[in-house]
């Protein structure tokens, strides 16, 4: 990747080797909702191209189109040709940053507190955490809500401000020690990536990944403060920001140390895999980070890998039936769906129900439920329906963003279904053996 | 394009159904044939045949082609847009109209996606033949139009064979209804055989009259595997001359089946020279016994290997890899080039090997699969567009194939149509007279070059 990406620098061929067959066409949520060209994935790549012959100027119509697509890669896996349409979609995007073609004040200064503040520094990112979690934890927030003050927002923000993720009440740091050791001998050594929302939102979902992971015989290494994946800032066209972080994190955690780098978050870990390609024209961290995605495992995928031992007591103390969602960046970038599955239908007492649409996107797609609402609204509802269809107690799926816009799916439509990470009911199955204890997990069955 | 044109097809069709932006525009520039394009001026979306007739009588009047597109999912640029032209795209006449189970026909909208219909028909414990590559995404009225063919071509057939019925526009915008439900008509010329497989020239396809057959009870699907090409094509002929007619019986190259096992995983091995994927179906105890015989028959023909899928999900996996063939060729070469020769299935063998031939001739990379039960063979150039000597060596390469098929009396065309991508070779194979009197019925329907200009022949 060089480092002015873009269209019309581009190696061509990944262009070309869209050959419009069209494949891709039932597999685009967007296409699927409008049946126009423009909003596919062959269509978009035609524009690109376009733009790259110098027959089409960039302009904000294909800004806007870009910022239509949700990047969930269904494309990717439908592809028989192997367009590698991750690539094209980040060069675009960041071609369009570097023109500005998207403008304005207040998008201009909510890019710069999240993309250029708060993603940068984990400890702003914690310290904004802290502050959120005091407004929403002091009553505050109930009475911002009971005065309705909420309408002096803007209404985009009044629309989301009741989708704001709830801080949790300790983050990974005080959660998890930066060395722990399993109880017998260790037989790998891994680093724990915690992640930012999964660090703010879900640090319950880092201990249980730890957890697990020591019931496996990996010794954990867990820095406390680690710097955001990048990930945020290549969707949204931000590459010297991305190498920066990559660079930051890869410092902090040296692959050749570990036997494999551990992320739970399928969209991070989609991205974190990727730093061999976005450094290649760094010199300096060109070869150490292709280690570094030789080393970076989803943890399903380690967990299968080392043939994790199956937990011999049941998660809850009564049978359950879940379903699982397919993050897209897991299964579309990441090419890990097997792996989850397997480990959830390894679990005594869980009857699997496959999802209809489980690989179809829920309209998280990182920020897109801010910059697309209405198509982010209409790919929850239908992911809501077809969850409701299976009549489960539980969802799994593997992504902060899927978790948190699912959950929300499900408690607005007034259904009881709990959403879960995979390794939270691996965890709570590996605490109960021989204990017969109730764990924290219980109440969500009950 | 004039505004007046614009503001006369939104005052038809409502604005959202008429695009003309650039941005909107370009990707319905190319079908799925490589290295053709052109921006149309404008693309319109009718609703309705009454809409229809009216943008057509609208681009007469303003003497502005109209190209007819379904899912642009075509192989020889039947729907590429020529200059100056309006896309009309169908996809929205979308409706199934009825299933009939008393008469077995399916009536239906042009834009209706193919796997559709069969997955209506299933509901009724019927059955849909024709199975195009493309079928997730190709419309019925594009494969009417191009008289698709498909995997199970062998036994059940080609498009045509299931057209009972259509309503067409034609030129001029007189709506004609062509055909009926009757299982025999001999009243009159069978004009409806003239629009099939016309590619949008001699009018536009607004509804279709579908026959339906039983849904067969029983399938088994297999993969034989061979170290000789020559082995698979004797297979072939013997299991033919068994007076076996299996539902599917599939060619792939060792080039075809690496790219289809990169893509798919369904276990293809990679180092055999041939792979066929044979298909039979029907009453469970005639599947069962010509499963038995075809495996007996792949074995004596020096068959590597031989395997059957365990349950349907397999089946259709292997189908499904197959299906994806073509596109996953792409993962070669920046610029995939497909072709369509078939030649009588006696000469099957010879024609594969001339191809292989060729290939180390010209230098260039090939990969072939193909329908090996109809004789449809899918020779694909692995290339770069944008290398001018190879992109020569090509074309020497085609012509030589198309001249052995032609002496070997074959056609251009099996399946994909002749569009733009066949052109020059059309007039070779039809000879002076044949060729004269297509375009004399062209000349009669459409005087006036309004359907999709210069695709057939100039």
């Amino acid at each position: 990747m060089s480092p002015d990406l873009s269209l019309q620098t581009l190696d061509y061929s990944v262009l070309q080797q869209c050959m419009h067959c069209g494949m891709c066409l039932p597999t685009c949520p967007t296409f699927d909702a409008t049946k126009r060209e423009r909003n596919s994935p062959r269509g978009r790549i035609a524009l690109m191209r376009a733009i790259a012959d110098g027959k089409l100027d960039m302009t904000v119509e294909f800004a806007d189109e870009m910022s239509y697509c949700l990047g969930c890669l269904a494309c990717q896996s439908a592809c028989p040709a192997g367009v590698n349409y991750s690539l094209l979609f980040e060069t675009a995007r960041s071609d369009i940053e570097r023109r500005h073609l998207h403008t304005g004040t207040s998008r201009a200064f909510w890019r710069w507190l999240t993309l250029d503040v708060l993603f940068t520094s984990p400890r702003m990112l914690r310290i904004a955490g802290r502050l959120m979690r005091v407004y929403q934890r002091s009553g505050l927030e109930a009475f911002v809500r009971r005065l309705r003050l909420t309408r002096l927002l803007p209404a985009k923000l009044r629309r989301l401000e009741p989708q704001a993720p709830r801080m949790a009440r300790a983050f990974s740091n005080q959660l998890i020690a930066p060395h722990e050791a399993p109880r017998g001998e260790a037989r790998y050594k891994v680093a724990l990536l915690t992640g930012c929302i999964q660090d703010l939102v879900f640090p319950d979902i880092n201990r249980d990944t730890a957890d697990v992971l020591l019931a496996n015989a990996c010794a954990v290494d867990t820095p406390a403060t680690q710097p955001c994946c990048g990930s945020i800032h290549v969707h949204n066209g931000l590459l010297d920001r991305a190498r920066a972080q990559a660079r930051q994190l890869i410092d902090l955690i040296p692959p050749d140390r570990y036997d494999a780098i551990i992320s739970n978050a399928g969209g991070c870990g989609s991205h974190l895999r990727q730093y061999g390609h976005l450094l290649e024209s760094d010199p300096q961290y060109r070869d150490v980070a292709r280690v570094w995605d030789a080393k970076l495992r989803d943890v399903h995928e380690w967990l299968i890998k080392i043939a994790s031992r199956a937990p011999g007591a049941m998660p809850f103390d009564r049978a359950i039936s879940l379903t699982y969602h397919d993050s897209c960046h897991l299964v579309h970038s990441q090419k890990v769906s097997a792996q989850p599955r397997a480990l959830l239908r390894q679990l005594p007492g869980v009857t699997v129900r496959e999802l209809t649409e489980s690989t179809w996107c829920c309209g998280a797609a990182g920020v897109y439920a801010v910059t697309q609402p209405d198509q982010a609204e209409a790919l929850l509802r239908r992911k809501v329906g077809h969850i409701n269809a299976t009549g489960a107690g539980l969802l799994a799926t593997a992504n902060p963003g899927c978790h948190l816009q699912i959950a929300r799916g499900l408690r607005d439509a007034g259904i009881a279904t709990t959403v879960v990470h995979p390794i939270s009911l691996l965890a709570s199955a590996y605490r109960r053996e021989g204990l017969g204890k109730a764990d924290p997990l219980d109440k969500l069955v009950q | 394009m004039s505004v007046p044109i614009v503001d006369a097809l939104i005052s038809i069709v409502g604005s959202n159904a008429v695009l003309t932006r650039a941005e909107d525009v370009v990707p319905y520039s190319f079908d799925g044939t490589a290295t053709l394009n052109e921006r149309p001026s404008a693309v319109v979306f009718p609703q309705t045949t009454e809409q229809v007739v009216r943008c057509i009588q609208l681009a007469g009047a303003h003497n502005t082609p109209i190209v007819t597109r379904g899912s642009g999912t075509g192989l020889s640029g039947g729907s590429v847009p020529t200059p100056g032209c309006v896309v009309l795209c169908l996809t929205q006449m979308d409706a199934i109209l009825a299933v009939d189970p008393r008469n077995l026909t399916l009536r239906a909208q042009p834009g209706v996606i193919t796997q559709r219909i069969d997955d209506a028909a299933a509901r009724h414990g019927l059955f849909y033949p024709p199975d195009p590559g493309s079928l997730r995404i190709s419309t019925i009225g594009g494969n009417v139009a191009e008289n698709s063919g498909g995997l199970r071509g062998l036994k059940y057939g080609v498009t045509r064979d299931y057209v009972m019925g259509l309503e067409v526009v034609l030129a001029d915008g007189r709506i004609t209804r062509l055909g009926n439900a009757c299982v025999k008509d001999v009243a009159g010329y069978s004009l409806k055989d003239l629009f099939i497989g016309s590619e949008g020239t001699l009018g536009v396809i607004t509804e279709v009259l579908l026959k339906l057959v039983p849904r067969p009870a029983a399938r088994r699907t297999m993969l034989a595997l061979y170290d000789r090409i020559e082995d698979a094509a004797e297979t072939v002929s013997a299991i033919i001359a068994a007076r076996i007619i299996p539902c599917t019986l599939e060619f792939l190259d060792r080039v075809t089946a690496g790219c289809v096992e990169d893509y798919a995983r369904v276990g293809l091995p990679t180092d055999c020279a041939a792979v066929l994927l044979m298909e039979t179906d029907g009453h469970p105890a005639a599947v069962a016994a010509e499963a038995s015989q075809m495996k007996s028959i792949a074995r004596a023909h020096g068959a590597r290997d031989f395997r059957t899928a365990r349950d349907d999900a397999e089946a259709l996996q292997l189908a499904g890899a197959r299906r994806n063939a073509f596109a996953a060729l792409a993962r070669r070469r920046p610029t995939t080039i497909l072709e369509d020769v078939t030649v009588p299935r006696s000469e099957l063998a010879s024609m594969v090997t001339f191809i292989a031939e060729t290939a180390a001739a010209h230098d260039l990379q090939i990969g072939t699969f193909g329908h090996m039960g109809d004789g449809n063979l899918h020779p694909t150039f692995l290339t770069d567009e944008r290398n001018q000597d190879e992109m020569h060596r090509v074309h020497r390469a085609l012509d030589a194939i198309v001249k052995m098929t032609l002496e070997l009396g074959g056609t251009i065309t099996g399946e994909h149509g002749v569009g733009l991508g066949k052109k020059p070779w059309l007039r070779q194979q039809m000879g002076d007279a044949s060729f004269a009197l297509m375009k004399q019925v062209k000349q009669t329907l459409d005087p006036n070059r309004l359907l999709n200009p210069g695709k057939i022949f100039d």
